[in-house]
């Protein structure tokens, strides 16, 4: 065991644990004052539903020893049978290392999806939906990409940090909840602004924070690699939130305080797949790009009239598109071993739009069966009166804020 | 004995409340409240979606005043909460039927 990418590597899963607050903030800011509650809850009772799915089968579902055809892992590591002190295979850190840095990004997955149901989903349905997503939907991608012999990582796609397996991921599931679920009630004739956007600005802080311990932890050691990755995650965060910043201020008028947050949110999410593969010119590139498409994709969900509350497609599944496409397009050999299109190697390209596409189909078919099943069985929102006083009240019996 | 509501825009609460101070004026209510006249509301963009935010954050003062005191307070209120755009706020005075200071019993003009 190497003991400096051992500690690195703990304090990077607290560091991306942290994330799942941050988000909690970020999107609690952005709902109306009577469903804080309701958002923020969503991402803190993930923290503990998902760590006991994780412990007794998600991790040996996503890492472990492949069935067959790089679809799934075996039951081999159930119940982290077998985790413990020894070496993860072709790493420097304990497996219980490996297995708690990967139960971090498990947790924040299914936490992005809560932002296009917030202010209606019935909450025992929104538990069961995580468990079957998470079990159905994550695991399985996780293994095609990161796990042993998964198919998209034989066939050489590249996804540093997640741009599939989350944000692809977890954007394409909400279009699904946002389509499914139906529009809040009033979406489009009241007003639904955001109730406090100094919570959503602290938040986008912590995410920016946490980031750093998802995509220079992804290097799995402390090593150039993780230096590199944590460099160009901070240059295209940067140039993103200034993009998005200067699209809105031309095209409407204003520079806004939501718009530098969910920049820098679109900057880390389009470099996380090409985090450990890209230098820092092409981040920025990557970045600037990022602010400004997401920006574009945020404002077309008004014509094409579906309500995803908190913007997840625009920013995770436009952002995490554009973030696996550019790292076919700007991955250099020099800094990760690989080059994309713009260095000479077009077929990388190729093998990019199929892990993209893979992944938004199997999210897309797989989600939308699960929602119907519940949607059939025990329903998906709660009943209209409480939606109108307020899911905090109604489901939760709190307010947010008593003054 | 009357009654001068005046609604203000927030930023001049100070000025107006010194004015009315200097002419003897010794108590006053104040209460945040919102709404709209000519002035309208203001747009908000969040993530590109616009919003016409149709009342607009004032404050009220409530004074009661001596019949002779009115048209000095109403002097002094318009020169302290006057901007000169729209928005400024407005006036109103009407009667008071009765004053009762609640720790002596006092009333009417003794009350004010």
């Amino acid at each position: 065991m190497n003991s400096g990418d051992n500690a690195w590597m703990l304090a990077s899963s607290a560091l991306v644990l942290l994330m799942t607050p941050g988000l909690a903030l970020f999107y609690g800011g952005m709902t109306r004052s009577k469903n804080v509650l309701s958002t923020m809850m969503h991402s803190f009772f993930l923290m503990g539903l998902v760590s006991v799915l994780w412990l007794f089968y998600g991790f040996t579902l996503s890492f472990g020893p492949d069935a067959g055809g790089g679809i799934i892992g075996t039951l081999k590591y159930f119940a982290l049978e077998g985790i413990g002190n020894e070496l993860w295979p072709d790493a420097t850190i304990p497996s219980s290392t490996f297995m708690i840095f990967q139960c971090m990004f498990a947790i924040i997955t299914p936490a992005l999806i809560t932002g296009a149901f917030a202010e209606r989903m019935k909450f025992s349905s929104f538990v069961v939906f995580m468990v079957l997503w998470l079990t159905f939907v994550y695991c399985p991608v996780a293994h095609w990409v990161w796990g042993p012999d998964g198919w998209l990582m034989t066939m050489g796609a590249l996804d540093f940090a997640g741009g599939t397996v989350v944000h692809i991921n977890a954007g394409v599931a909400a279009l699904c909840c946002a389509l499914v679920v139906g529009k809040r009630k009033g979406y489009g004739t009241e007003p639904m602004m955001p109730h406090n956007l100094t919570l959503t600005l602290l938040g986008a802080g912590l995410l920016w924070f946490g980031w750093f311990g998802f995509n220079a932890g992804s290097a799995l050691k402390a090593n150039e690699s993780a230096a590199m990755a944590f460099v160009v995650t901070h240059m295209a965060t940067a140039a993103a939130a200034l993009s998005w910043v200067f699209a809105e201020w031309i095209i409407k008028g204003k520079p806004t305080t939501l718009g530098v947050a969910s920049g820098a949110v679109a900057g880390l999410v389009a470099i996380t797949p090409a985090s450990g593969f890209v230098g820092p010119v092409s981040s920025v590139i990557i970045g600037a790009v990022a602010g400004v498409v997401c920006y574009l994709a945020v404002l077309l969900k008004g014509p094409l009239g579906y309500d995803d509350s908190l913007d997840v497609v625009g920013v995770h599944g436009v952002g995490g598109t554009w973030g696996a496409i550019a790292t076919g397009l700007f991955a250099c050999a020099a800094v990760g071993g690989k080059d994309g299109l713009f260095f000479g190697n077009a077929g990388q390209l190729w093998t990019q739009v199929v892990a993209v596409a893979a992944t938004i189909l199997y999210s897309l078919v797989v989600t939308l069966i699960i929602l119907y099943l519940i949607k059939a069985i025990m329903g998906l929102r709660v009943n209209e009166e409480d939606e109108l006083v307020g899911v905090d009240t109604s489901t939760h019996g709190e307010s947010g804020y008593n003054l | 004995m009357r009654k001068i509501e005046a609604i203000v825009k927030p930023h001049k609460l100070d000025e107006v409340k010194e004015a009315l101070s200097s002419i003897g004026v010794q108590g006053m209510t104040i209460t945040e409240v919102k709404g709209f006249g000519r002035q309208k509301g203001h747009k908000e963009i969040y993530r590109g979606a616009e919003y016409i935010v149709d009342f607009l954050p004032k404050i009220k003062i409530e004074v009661e005043v001596a019949s002779d005191l009115v048209e000095p307070a109403l002097e002094k209120i318009i020169v302290a909460a006057r901007t000169g755009t729209i928005g400024d706020g407005k006036i109103f005075v009407t009667p008071v039927d009765k004053v009762v200071r609640i720790r002596t019993g006092e009333k009417d003009a003794d009350a004010i």
